[in-house]
């Protein structure tokens, strides 16, 4: 058990944990010390200045009182100690946070009402709650050319406020190394190295810059107007898809607590906003496993392909394999990404038994990622149809803001359900949304598939559930022993290859068959694209969601799904047929870390 | 990256290849390597920037985080006459400003740029350590003190194309 101290603030006695901040013991006694560059996934580096406090020391005249020293501490990085009496909101500390905040405004365009983080920022959050009505300091706004270079995120650094949140995730928690520190004072920039765009550094696009950025300086890129332009054509027939995540977060842009399932309002709410057929990614993902689990059980029987089998449902995951680590191009899933198999199926299998032109088809899906809006267009594979497969993927918080805009009551509205062509899933389709969801969707169905049983004797693999960066386990299927890895966030990635390097270089037989990696902490819950302020503890709600979706799932098991025998019967044949292999599967090839 | 000045496209020599070898396994070795590198080339070109990342295994954001971070550090040759103008407090009280703002009367261009025909580019430095001589200009190692306004133009024929 770890030492506790005891310490007062504002005169409030707490005890926390050795170690613990200011900050953490302040929050313990329900005193909350503002912030803005703190972000409770990241080491705090005191940046911005304005969780200063002040400790109470004896006082030099005055036996027996104890007033403020003059020195500042900034409650996120400084530690508590024995005994500490500390003061968070006196006259002079608000003052000092007061003309901090003021610098920081001076600095930043005051175009609130036009910025894509109207509401949710913590910066205007900050001046409504210190009260600030004028900035006494010349305002002085940088003119920098906005970054619009990748299809998913958009740089605006006339906007940052400078906390380096944003390059400390993708350089700490992504190992992406996209983002710097470039310059130094006030010239100081959040930017690719060597004078590259974002397209042309490594960027991976998972997006979790936009998701930490306490501004509008990094967000998505906003394409609710094509998909408007769509809904509003006679000659386009839209449908859409919804991936599992979505709906245990989208609820909280209209005040609903994380984690809490919003499947059949959302289904409803795209078809008031003019969906023709509203299909869920989860089905499509009950498809990927029947092809990426052909596929595990064709590799791990001996019967062609590299071991371990990695997972590529993950498009930042895969841009970071083909720029990172090539050597394991053999290894990747050739099963595209449930997005990936909904699509051209909507333009094949559904056109058909429409009657519907595939060319009038406008396929939509709603993600909660960045990387999604990369992935439909990045290699000739994500045309299988003939058309590009998705036409727009809109983040969780586009479409929030096209339900919010078309004038839908959301929470308030009736559930529907999915159409039944490409809407139904089973449990299994659902967890995709968590790490270790596909490993574990995977083990079900392979599990019966190589046994030829009904049901593993426990259809919950705990195992690979959980919040650890990597989790490690032996998966017993009737007596043959299956190793498996399971990653999330990119930065822990890499010591799972580097092990599997290890055994490559010592030609003896890799340590895992099976890997699975998602590139957000939390897997897709944790997602770039979903509403802004995730923590751990909106990571477990939100997992807690989706493993509740699970349970309630009559059909855990993806086989189980009867549109997806139905699926096979009447158009696709066999997992890993030809005509399965000419739509659902892809490529990966080797690409440059830096492009330019 | 626009730079007029690169012709040719910069590579690291033998010479620093080894000393890179050497540097690698030890700790603050960047900045080492780096200041070999611009002794060398008079500044760190891109390409060979994204060299060293590589033979040392580490981001080149990381190394673009620190040339870009230190003044000191250049990610554009210099002119072949490289002019250090001193603001020290020294300097500046005796028209250290009134020097770099001549400089860019005769020269044409402002302060970190170099004049097209790639002869001259003008810096401001801190305390240069011989305040007794304020103002103080160096050009090329060369130490000017007391330096005047009107001395300049007889200062630049003497370094202009001498080469």
């Amino acid at each position: 058990m770890a030492n506790m101290i005891q310490l007062e603030i504002n005169g409030i006695p707490v005890e926390v944990e050795e170690g613990t901040s200011i900050l953490n013991a302040a929050k313990k006694v329900h005193v909350k010390i503002p912030t803005l560059c703190y972000h409770p996934d990241l080491t705090p580096w005191a940046s911005c200045g304005i969780c200063v406090v002040r400790q109470l020391v004896p006082s030099r005249t005055e036996p027996g009182k104890w007033v403020p020293s003059p020195k500042l501490l900034r409650a996120c990085c400084t530690a508590v100690t024995p005994g500490m009496k500390i003061s968070t909101h006196d006259a002079d500390i608000v003052k000092v946070r007061r003309t901090v905040l003021e610098l920081i405004l001076a600095n930043h365009p005051n175009d609130c009402l036009q910025c894509p983080r109207n509401g949710s920022c913590e910066l205007q959050r900050l001046a409504g709650d210190f009260g600030i009505r004028d900035i006494p300091f010349p305002a002085e706004i940088p003119s920098i050319p906005v970054d619009k270079s990748t299809p998913s995120l958009v740089l605006n650094q006339n906007k940052c406020v400078k906390c380096g949140r944003c390059a400390i995730v993708c350089q700490q928690m992504q190992n992406v190394w996209a983002l710097e520190f470039i310059g130094r004072g006030e010239k100081t920039r959040m930017a690719p190295a060597a004078d590259c765009t974002l397209e042309e550094s490594p960027c991976i696009k998972c997006g979790q810059c936009s998701a930490h950025c306490p501004v509008g300086a990094i967000y998505e890129n906003d394409e609710t107007a094509k998909v408007w332009d769509a809904l509003r054509d006679p000659e386009k027939h839209c449908v859409v898809q919804i991936a599992p995540a979505v709906r245990v977060a989208i609820g909280e842009a209209f005040g609903k607590e994380p984690g809490t399932l919003m499947t059949g309002e959302t289904y409803a709410a795209l078809r008031r906003l003019g969906f023709k057929a509203v299909f869920d990614t989860n089905f499509s993902a009950d498809l990927t496993i029947m092809e990426e689990g052909s596929e595990f059980i064709k590799r791990f029987t001996g019967k062609g392909g590299e071991l371990p089998l990695i997972t590529s449902c993950c498009p930042a995951w895969t841009e970071w394999m083909e720029e990172y680590a090539p050597d394991f191009i053999n290894n990747f899933s050739t099963a595209k990404s449930p997005q990936q198999m909904l699509s051209p199926m909507a333009k094949t299998y559904y056109a058909q038994k429409q009657g519907i032109d595939p060319s009038k088809i406008f396929v939509v899906s709603i993600m909660p990622c960045t990387a999604k809006k990369y992935e439909i267009s990045r290699s000739e594979n994500m045309s299988s149809s003939g058309y590009q497969d998705t036409d727009v993927v809109l983040t969780t918080r586009e479409l929030a803001r096209m339900i919010k805009s078309a004038g839908i009551d959301f929470v308030s509205l009736e559930p529907e359900a999915a159409d039944s062509l490409m809407g139904e899933y089973t449990g299994a389709g659902t967890i995709f949304g968590v790490t270790g969801g596909v490993m574990e969707a995977a083990l079900r169905t392979a599990y019966c598939l190589i046994t030829k049983k009904d049901q593993p004797p426990s259809i919950d693999f705990m195992d690979v559930r959980g919040m650890q960066g990597v989790k490690e386990a032996t998966i017993d299927i009737d007596g043959t022993p299956v190793k498996i890895a399971v990653a999330h966030q990119m930065g822990n990635v890499k010591q799972v290859l580097d092990a599997v390097r290890e055994d490559r270089k010592n030609g003896v037989k890799p340590r895992y068959d099976f890997i699975e990696v998602m590139a957000c902490r939390g897997g897709c819950i944790g997602g770039g694209g979903q509403p802004t302020g995730a923590t751990d503890e909106v990571r477990a709600l939100r997992t807690k969601g989706i493993y509740t979706d699970d349970e309630r799932s009559v059909l855990r098991m993806s086989h189980l799904n009867p549109m997806i025998t139905k699926i096979y019967e009447e158009f696709l044949g066999a997992p890993l047929s030809e005509k399965a292999h000419e739509l659902l599967h892809n490529h990966y090839r080797q690409t440059k870390v830096y492009s330019k | 990256m626009s730079n007029e000045n690169t012709a040719a496209v910069q590579t690291l020599t033998p010479e620093l290849r080894a000393f890179i070898a050497e540097w690698k396994s030890k700790p603050g070795n960047l900045i080492m390597v780096l200041h070999q590198v611009q002794q060398h080339f008079g500044y760190i070109p891109r390409e060979v920037a994204f060299e060293v990342a590589d033979l040392l295994e580490i981001p080149l954001a990381k190394i673009y985080g620190v040339v870009t971070f230190y003044n000191f550090f250049k990610l554009q040759k210099p002119g072949r006459n490289k002019i250090q103008v001193c603001m020290g407090t020294a300097c500046y009280l005796k028209g250290g400003e009134d020097i770099i703002l001549e400089l860019e009367k005769q020269l044409g261009v402002g302060l970190n740029t170099v004049t097209p025909d790639g002869e001259f580019s003008v810096e401001a430095v801190r305390c240069l350590g011989c305040c007794g001589l304020a103002p103080v200009m160096v050009i090329n190692g060369e130490v000017f003190g007391k330096v005047v306004t009107g001395s300049l133009t007889g200062i630049l024929d003497k370094f202009r194309n001498n080469g």
